[in-house]
């Protein structure tokens, strides 16, 4: 019998991942001793998180190449763990009054967000295509669970099953690129891959092109961008408020990373090949999403369409594939996770326990009764549009500039005009707070860590508008 | 030689798969889609990679269709629908996709027409035998293979949680 | 001539050897079966303090022979509410992994015969034992399509349990199979036995032992563990609407599966073909394989004559709770030690 030569362990480049991996556990184990108050078990996710965020910086001298050159840490991803903490932290929080509200009552619901978040530190970190399908997975599995979590709900339902089929084709299609990638470099590590497409022999291979075509629907349908967003909608409206918040920013924040790595860092060489189809899905989602939006009269709707224009926006990060397309992409998402958890926070806080006060006419007048929250969602859609002197706009604009450099200058025109149309539903909403009569009573009550959410995301929103320097300066050295 | 039995075999297995598609009833495509992968389990064994070949049958023509034909058991027990309940044929629709298929065809014939596929290069003795296949998995992927138990774990605890009967924790 | 008539198929040889090889194995098992009927039903008979057959021959010896005359020339009944090809193809399945399972199997040590070393199996590969639990995972489609080709409540039932049963308890049998696959660090089967040369792993492994042939007898639908055809819920389970050979051929793979499986406990706990006492040659090899194969079958069929079957519920609360959880134990067990 022969023996196998140990592998290269570096658990420490892994740290994040195995901490958040045993709190992750040690939540379900906590969660068969207590009985219907969770508080615990919220609080060991969130110290959980924490550590997590800590731990990330356990390396120094970055990048670590770890496993076989299957895992990095480098810049991105520790500021990647950043915004994964930072949104799953703030997705308990906003989860601990709606789940009372909602009677979701489950501790596995924590674990789950736990998990999901390790899946995306393994997607952000991996550079190897078995890692990122791996991490796509858990992260996928963890989001069917949570976007069906109301049982007893239909809308729930329909979106858990919707979002597990589709994904489950789209997963497929993923695969098949990663196979036809392998198969015509021989390698899944992204490192060795682009050195091998260098030679224009493999480059032209056309198992390559397909795999990349075929990748490229995997993960547009990931990250929701046309013409794979059709779920998006459906998936956003039906899962609880939390999760749709959660979903809207971390996996798709994963998933982004695991695409800037796939494509911008491993195939630049190939760009000729891939660019030309990526402009073509950043326009679509821009055009489709903003258009879509507009006809919406559903707040969750609505966001979820506008999240897929801002798909279109991200691509272009991806599109430009330099330094400063990076830097941009991690602060754009980081941004977006102060938005999109604002909004949907004033969402939470609006609805009560009969009705969640979904639809756009429930927010008529709300600035008469509710000054402080009327000003504050629309401080959160604005910024969302990209409205100086507000996060959205800081964000798009270094995402803009990555491209100029890089001579897309149609592309980001396009991109701009885009940001105009936005405008109008975001405001469409503005003026109904404003502008409309109250038709009923509002029935708030101020649940505590929901505001305190919306606090978070205020200041954020505000903070990297104004002061973007030092988490800029942080993202590009 | 290897060819001799690799063709009948792709070929099995293609027809096999359109099968599984094609099927009126979920018995049918069940089976169709156990032979498949009993075909792919025999191409595998082609190319020497019997341990992979086993593991092919064990884990999907034996554990994973084995919960289908579970399933499909399960919720035949009335009987009166075994044939799968397709929607009504669209001509609009069939006529774009198929619009669709026969462009992605010609566009892929295009692409395959202008590149070179390599001749496939011998595979060593080793390829697929057990020692391999184990060396494989603890050096160069055991961090795969370690993460692939979190995916585990979370689909467990997300099966639990949606099959659970009692919600009264 | 005849040298060039040698000469044309000496690279041919091992296809005609392993072909001859099969062949064998093939009408041997076949064979078998009418005789472990009749052995059954004796001892069966003696358990029970009555005769058992004793009308056809001497000791009713040619019982087997008359039932199988009777089986092929009865009428085969096909109800029209039935799937025809998949009802055809069932008994076919079964009776068709169960031999192909024992492909793998070495009889007893490898010997030599005009000049040329035959291995006593049809083919020794890498992962014999995975093989065959491979195989008899197959197995279980033929019980599943009997069950649903039938189109009747109680083959339905029959197949349902069946596949149930079969999942759970392969679960057991291969965790106990891997701590025998951990301490010998091979897959092969006839490594396997050559690891045993010194001590059965019965003596080493009486967990392992004691968990695999528990799960063994579940995995071949036999007494107490036989629910897929309890006759008095279930009518005869699976096989409920089968008549005539297909009837028998359900029959026949559930004996060739008892001696596989008997075989496979031989193999992996009693030492194979190893004789301990006597000399070892191939001829005394083979006698003890065969004699502890067969005492193996006694013991199945003391088995059946003993316990009352098990209530469904129960075996599945067996299987997944106690079995499964010691056997996981054992394995961690065995690896620690191995590691140390």
């Amino acid at each position: 019998m022969e023996h196998i030569p140990s592998p290269t362990v570096d658990l420490v480049s892994l740290a994040p991942v195995l901490v958040l991996s045993v709190f992750a556990m040690m939540v379900l184990l906590v969660d068969l001793y207590v009985k219907r108050d969770k508080t615990l078990v919220i609080f060991i996710s969130l110290v959980g998180l924490l550590m997590t965020a800590i731990s990330a910086f356990a390396k120094f001298d970055l990048p670590v190449h770890s496993f076989n050159d299957s895992y990095v840490v480098d810049e991105l991803s520790v500021f990647f763990i950043m915004i994964f903490t930072l949104s799953s932290a703030l997705a308990i929080l906003l989860s601990i009054d709606y789940n009372k509200r909602e009677g979701i009552r489950m501790g596995e619901y924590y674990s789950l967000i736990l998990l999901c978040t390790v899946g995306m530190i393994l997607l952000a970190s991996s550079t190897d295509m078995i890692m990122i399908f791996l991490g796509i997975e858990i992260v996928s599995i963890c989001l069917y669970v949570l976007a069906g979590i109301r049982r007893s709900d239909p809308k729930s339902n329909e979106a858990a099953l919707k979002y597990f089929l589709l994904g489950a084709f789209a997963t497929g299609f993923l695969l098949y690129g990663m196979t036809l990638v392998y198969g015509a470099t021989g390698t899944t590590k992204l490192g060795l891959i682009a050195e091998l497409i260098r030679e224009e022999q493999i480059a032209s291979k056309p198992l390559m092109l397909m795999g990349i075509v075929l990748l490229i629907i995997g993960f547009g349908f990931k990250v929701a961008s046309v013409p794979f967003h059709m779920w998006a909608p459906d998936v956003y409206h039906g899962a609880p408020t939390p999760v749709t918040a959660f979903m809207a920013v971390g996996p798709k924040a994963a998933a982004f990373a695991a695409f800037f790595r796939v494509f911008a860092e491993a195939m630049p060489v190939l760009s000729p090949s891939w660019e030309s189809l990526l402009c073509i899905v950043a326009v679509l989602s821009m055009f489709i999403g903003n258009v879509g939006a507009i006809m919406q009269t559903n707040i969750k709707r609505l966001l979820a369409y506008s999240s897929v224009s801002h798909v279109g926006y991200i691509l272009i990060a991806v599109i430009a594939k330099n330094s400063l397309g990076s830097s941009s992409l991690v602060f754009y998402m980081l941004a977006y996770a102060f938005m999109i958890f604002g909004a949907f926070g004033i969402v939470i806080l609006i609805g009560r326990k009969e009705n969640e006060m979904l639809e756009i006419a429930d927010y008529s007048g709300l600035a008469y009764k509710h000054p402080l929250m009327a000003i504050s969602m629309s401080v959160f859609l604005l910024s969302l549009g990209g409205m100086p002197p507000l996060a959205g706009f800081v964000a798009k604009f270094y995402i803009f500039s990555a491209a100029i450099k890089e001579g897309f200058v149609t592309l980001v025109v396009l991109a701009v005009l885009n940001s105009v149309i936005s405008f109008y539903y975001y405001l469409k909403v503005i003026v109904y707070m404003y502008m409309k009569e109250p038709e009923g009573e509002f029935q708030i009550s101020l649940a505590p860590m929901t505001v305190f959410v919306v606090v978070i995301a205020m200041v954020g929103t505000a903070g990297l508008g104004i002061f973007p320097d030092p988490i800029l300066y942080f993202t590009q050295h | 030689m290897e060819l001799l039995i690799f063709y009948p075999i792709g070929t099995l297995c293609v027809f096999l798969a359109l099968g599984v598609v094609l099927n009126k009833s979920p018995i049918g495509s069940a089976m169709c889609l156990i032979g498949m992968m009993l075909g792919l389990a025999a191409v595998f064994a082609i190319q020497h990679a019997h341990f992979i070949a086993i593991l092919q049958v064990i884990i999907y023509a034996g554990a994973i269709m084995v919960l289908f034909m579970f399933v499909i058991m399960l919720l035949n027990l009335k009987g009166d629908d075994t044939v799968w309940k397709t929607r009504e044929g669209n001509t609009l629709l069939t006529g774009l996709g198929a619009v669709l298929v026969v462009g992605i065809l010609y566009k892929m014939t295009e692409i395959t027409g202008g590149g070179e596929f390599d001749s496939p290069t011998p595979i060593q003795e080793t390829f697929g035998t057990t020692v391999k296949v184990g060396t494989t998995l603890f050096t160069d992927f055991v961090l795969p293979f370690e993460v692939a138990s979190i995916l585990l774990l979370a689909a467990m605890i997300g099966a639990v949680v949606l099959a659970k009967s009692k919600m009264d924790d | 001539m005849i040298d060039d008539i040698v000469h044309f198929f000496e690279p041919y040889i091992y296809l005609i050897v392993g072909g001859v090889k099969a062949i064998i194995i093939a009408v041997a098992l076949t064979a078998v079966v009418p005789g472990l009927v009749w052995l059954e039903r004796r001892l069966m008979g003696r358990f029970q303090v009555r005769l058992g057959p004793n009308r056809v021959g001497p000791f009713g010896l040619g019982q087997p022979i008359s039932d199988s005359i009777k089986l092929l020339f009865k009428e085969s009944i096909i109800q029209s509410s039935a799937d025809k090809f998949l009802f055809h193809l069932a008994p076919a399945i079964v009776v068709f992994t169960a031999i192909l399972s024992f492909a793998v199997i070495p009889i007893t040590q490898p010997f030599e015969i005009f000049g040329q070393t035959i291995g006593p199996w049809i083919a020794n590969i890498d992962s014999g034992i995975l093989f065959i639990f491979a195989i008899s995972g197959m197995g279980i489609y033929g019980k599943v399509i009997a069950g649903l080709s039938s189109n009747s409540k109680y083959s339905l039932m029959g197949g349902l349990r069946s596949s149930a049963q079969m999942i759970s308890y392969e679960l057991t049998l291969g965790i106990a199979a891997l701590s025998i696959i951990v301490m010998t660090g091979s897959l092969n089967l006839v490594d396997m036995v050559k690891s045993q040369e010194a001590v059965p792993f019965i003596l080493v492994q009486p967990l392992a032992f004691l968990l695999f042939f528990i799960a063994g007898v579940a995995e071949t639908n036999r007494a107490p563990f036989d629910l897929p055809e309890a006759e008095q819920e279930l009518v005869a389970g699976f096989h409920t609407e089968y008549t005539g050979m297909k009837f028998a051929m359900f029959f026949m793979g559930e004996y060739i599966n008892m001696v596989t499986m008997s075989s496979l406990v031989t193999l992996l706990f009693l030492g194979g073909w190893n004789t301990y006492i006597l000399p070892q040659n191939a001829l005394t090899g083979f006698l003890a394989f065969a004699f502890k194969v067969l005492f193996l079958l006694c013991f199945f069929i003391w088995l059946r004559s003993t316990f009352p079957r098990i209530r469904y519920d129960r075996l599945m609360t067996f299987g997944w709770k106690f079995l499964l959880p010691i056997a996981i134990f054992n394995l961690l067990l065995t690896s620690a030690l191995k590691v140390l």
